[in-house]
């Protein structure tokens, strides 16, 4: 039951105003969903490049030369080229997709429209968000076309490798430059979004939106958003520390008597440490940044196509909240290996278990969630059951990593390539498929192609455990990390067969993407009409026309009243009752 | 408890819970920010900047300690008539938000407009103190202590910047008549902003003092 129409808003008639300087949050979704698309295609070519170099160290190819003439002399890859190939994949992968599209690109579209809201807070203020994110993908993008190329000190950017400018190698000069300056202006973007975010979920929430009838997506978004805040606001202020020692001659980074190419630094007392003590303040709630909305989308599939209420949604809510949290007090586990006092140590590892409670208590709710449940498997599901066997894998070998005295033998392997990529690469990827299929429907008002996604996901699904499981293997095995080239070392020669393995699994992988993209176009002009709610689910979207009007609720405002996840309710006339439906609706027999 | 499904579905619509939180959907005026959602959106604001200049005095204090190459750091002494070109913008921009409430309207534009061009004063003071240590050759690089000076000044100037932005707008607004009240929000974040940042630099003093 919804109140009378109040007033219905048009949306503006211009093609820029409309499309492309867009104030609306579902516009400004799809832009921030492209962007991420887009952004993955690059990272996913850097890593099959590295793939490649890695198990062809000397071949010589063609066209690198041409792509590279220096970096890549006659078609063989530089061990400084494979670096900056490295960071500039973590770099974009990790703020460009991971940070994006789960969060500023579903989060855009579906926050407003679950709390039964017409738009974000702030819709200028989320109009500048997206073209600042843009403007810092264009100058991250710029910093392959500079002299020396894109920067060789890894998404990290530890101090002095990345302070001490173009002594340091190819890429430490401007490329290194422009990558710091395009994350300071990628933080200020994020600080837009994270107080729009925030400011919506707290003020516009509809009549009858409790904070406990949330869906579990919004919760996520909103924590999300707060970890953004606290986070990028440090990282900017880490950024402006290392422009100036880079730049104003300052020496808050870099110690004295560096001797860097025959030459004494003229820099003294400055701290590394003190960097990695700022970035891993930040880059541990990104980990949760980039994973935390995943689980969102996770539950409400989950829960959806179970034909179940989600398991314990009250535990859920405060598992999230401590996740984030807990992960601002855990920073000090990416660096067990810097020297720090064994006594901080304990104490991080101990908080870093103590994370372990919360995920478990979401694993455990997912599965009691399915448990005797009659499972619909869309892609969608598919790919939420996927999500939840990938947290799992990836969160197992986190419990390796978080104890110091297993850390310092594997922190420099592939054991932690391994263990990141499950949780927080991977992981929070599969959650943007299941996002992607379980959302598309209303997006663009046809169905996603069942059979495509089918096999796009099992394809996927197997593909990702061929690259990533046998690197666990490798790192117990001791072959270490960042490495370009593992031919001139006896004991890695034996491991070349399994480097070989993943490769093929890469590319492999990499293919069957092709078919996504080719579903993902091919259903927004040729898909099945989408009914308003496809999966006979409950939440605010799917209320509205498919796609929304541009307000969202046609000048409608709706009232809410019931929880989030309420199927298969004893005596209700159907297997889900909608957060709208007037009360006395389900007790009718 | 929308886990357990029974409660919910038998009760009248609840009321949204949770203090002041829910309800309103935006307002009936539709789109753009309503004035619960500005204040929330300038502590989101707030919040962040704490964290950034939580995070340089961290730097600060680690740096210092962690090396034997700090030199304390002269204060240049217009910073002390700085402060208290600060503090009175602060306290007129109260009085204008008294004036405004009471419906002196006059009042309001002359205390506002006092306080801004104090603000602007406290920036040109800032550039003098600049200048002072530059000609006593204390320069950005010549010293820790120095550095940290030189960035968090610089750093509290681009708030004040943005500050002295918000607090011009609501002048030129008020001093043409159009300060409706729809406009009252960007009197009190503007305002709000302004003390938050004369608290900032309150802090940094007394960071320079005790520990530069």
């Amino acid at each position: 039951m919804s109140s009378p129409v109040v007033h219905a808003h048009h949306a503006p008639q211009g093609f820029i105003r409309r499309w492309i300087f867009s104030l609306d949050h579902k516009v400004i979704g799809i832009q921030y969903y492209f962007l991420a698309l887009f952004s993955v295609l690059i990272g996913m070519s850097l890593s099959l490049l590295m793939r490649y170099h890695m198990v062809h160290p000397d071949a010589k190819v063609a066209w690198f030369a041409k792509l590279w003439p220096t970096a890549a002399q006659g078609g063989i890859m530089t061990p400084e080229l494979y670096l900056s190939l490295m960071t500039m994949h973590g770099t974009i992968m990790v703020f460009f997709v991971l940070t994006t599209a789960p969060q500023s690109g579903f989060g855009n579209y579906f926050l407003p429209i679950q709390i039964g809201a017409e738009d974000m807070a702030f819709p200028v203020l989320n109009m500048m968000s997206f073209w600042t994110t843009f403007l810092a993908l264009v100058v991250m993008v710029a910093a392959f076309f500079v002299q020396g190329g894109p920067p060789l000190s890894g998404w990290t950017t530890y101090p002095p490798l990345s302070a001490i400018g173009p002594l340091a190698g190819p890429g430490e000069g401007l490329g290194q430059t422009l990558w710091i300056v395009s994350i300071a202006i990628f933080c200020g973007a994020s600080l837009m979004g994270a107080i729009n975010f925030i400011a919506t979920l707290i003020d516009l929430r509809c009549q009858g939106m409790s904070l406990m009838r949330l869906p579990l997506t919004c919760w996520t978004w909103f924590v999300t958003a707060i970890l953004g805040l606290l986070g990028f606001a440090v990282l900017l202020a880490a950024g402006v520390l290392l422009i100036l020692d880079r730049s104003a001659g300052t020496s808050f980074f870099i110690p004295g008597g560096l001797l860097v190419s025959d030459q004494i630094l003229n820099h003294k007392g400055g701290s590394p440490l003190l960097w990695q003590h700022l970035f891993w303040f930040f880059g541990h709630p990104e980990v949760y940044i980039a994973i935390l909305p995943g689980m969102g989308v996770t539950s409400q599939v989950l829960s959806t196509f179970a034909r179940k209420p989600i398991f314990g949604y009250r535990a859920m809510v405060y598992a999230i909240l401590s996740i984030g949290f807990l992960g601002f007090l855990v920073w000090g586990h990416h660096m067990f290996m810097s020297g720090m006092s064994p006594y901080s140590a304990m104490a991080f590892s101990v908080l870093t278990m103590a994370i372990g409670v919360p995920s478990a208590i979401k694993t455990f709710n997912w599965i009691g969630t399915l448990w005797g449940a009659k499972i619909h498997f869309t892609t969608a599901m598919m790919f939420a059951l996927g999500f939840v066997s990938l947290f799992v894998t990836g969160g197992l070998s986190g419990i390796f990593l978080g104890q110091p005295a297993l850390d310092l033998y594997f922190h420099d392997t592939y054991f932690v390539v391994g263990h990141f990529h499950m949780i927080m690469g991977v992981a929070a990827i599969f959650g943007m498929f299941a996002g992607t299929f379980y959302w598309f429907p209303k997006m663009y008002g046809r169905m996603m192609n069942e059979t495509l996604g089918k096999i796009h996901f099992y394809v996927t699904f197997v593909g990702v455990y061929c690259i990533f499981t046998p690197m666990h293997y490798l790192g117990i095995a001791g072959n270490p990390r960042r490495y370009s080239d593992f031919t001139n070392f006896d004991f890695l020669g034996k491991l070349l067969p399994v480097h070989s393995f993943m490769t093929q699994a890469a590319y492999g992988t990499a293919a069957i993407q092709i078919l996504f993209f080719i579903n993902l176009f091919w259903s927004m002009k040729y898909g099945k009409k989408a009914p308003i709610n496809p999966w006979n689910a409950t939440t605010l979207e799917w209320t509205v026309p498919s796609p929304p009007p541009f307000d969202n609720f046609g000048g409608v405002h709706p009232v809410v009243y019931h929880g989030p996840y309420e199927y298969s309710v004893p005596g209700a006339p159907r297997d889900f009752i909608m957060q709208t439906d007037p009360p006395d609706a389900a007790n009718a027999e | 408890m929308p886990g357990s499904i029974t409660s919910d579905v038998i009760k009248p619509p609840a009321p949204p819970r949770g203090g002041g939180f829910g309800g309103g959907g935006g307002g009936s005026d539709g789109r753009g920010a309503s004035r619960r959602a500005s204040m929330t959106g300038l502590m989101v604001l707030l919040a962040a900047t704490t964290m950034a200049f939580a995070a340089f005095t961290s730097a600060f204090v680690v740096r210092r300690g962690m090396s034997n190459d700090w030199v304390a750091l002269p204060l240049p002494r217009i910073v002390w008539a700085n402060t208290a070109v600060l503090l009175a913008s602060s306290i007129l921009l109260e009085l204008a938000r008294r004036s405004l409430k009471t419906g002196r309207r006059t009042a309001f534009n002359r205390y506002w407009t006092a306080g801004t061009a104090l603000g602007v004063l406290f920036l040109v003071g800032q550039a003098l103190a600049w200048r002072q240590l530059n000609a006593a050759g204390i320069f950005v690089a010549s010293n820790p202590s120095s550095s940290f000076f030189y960035l968090l000044t610089a750093a509290h100037g681009l708030h004040i910047l943005g500050g002295l932005t918000a607090l011009v707008y609501v002048d030129v607004q008020a001093l043409r008549l159009r300060l409706g009240p729809g406009k009252r929000t960007a009197v009190d974040v503007s305002a709000l902003f302004w003390h938050f940042v004369d608290g900032i630099w309150l802090f940094l003093m007394a960071l320079f003092l005790i520990w530069g």
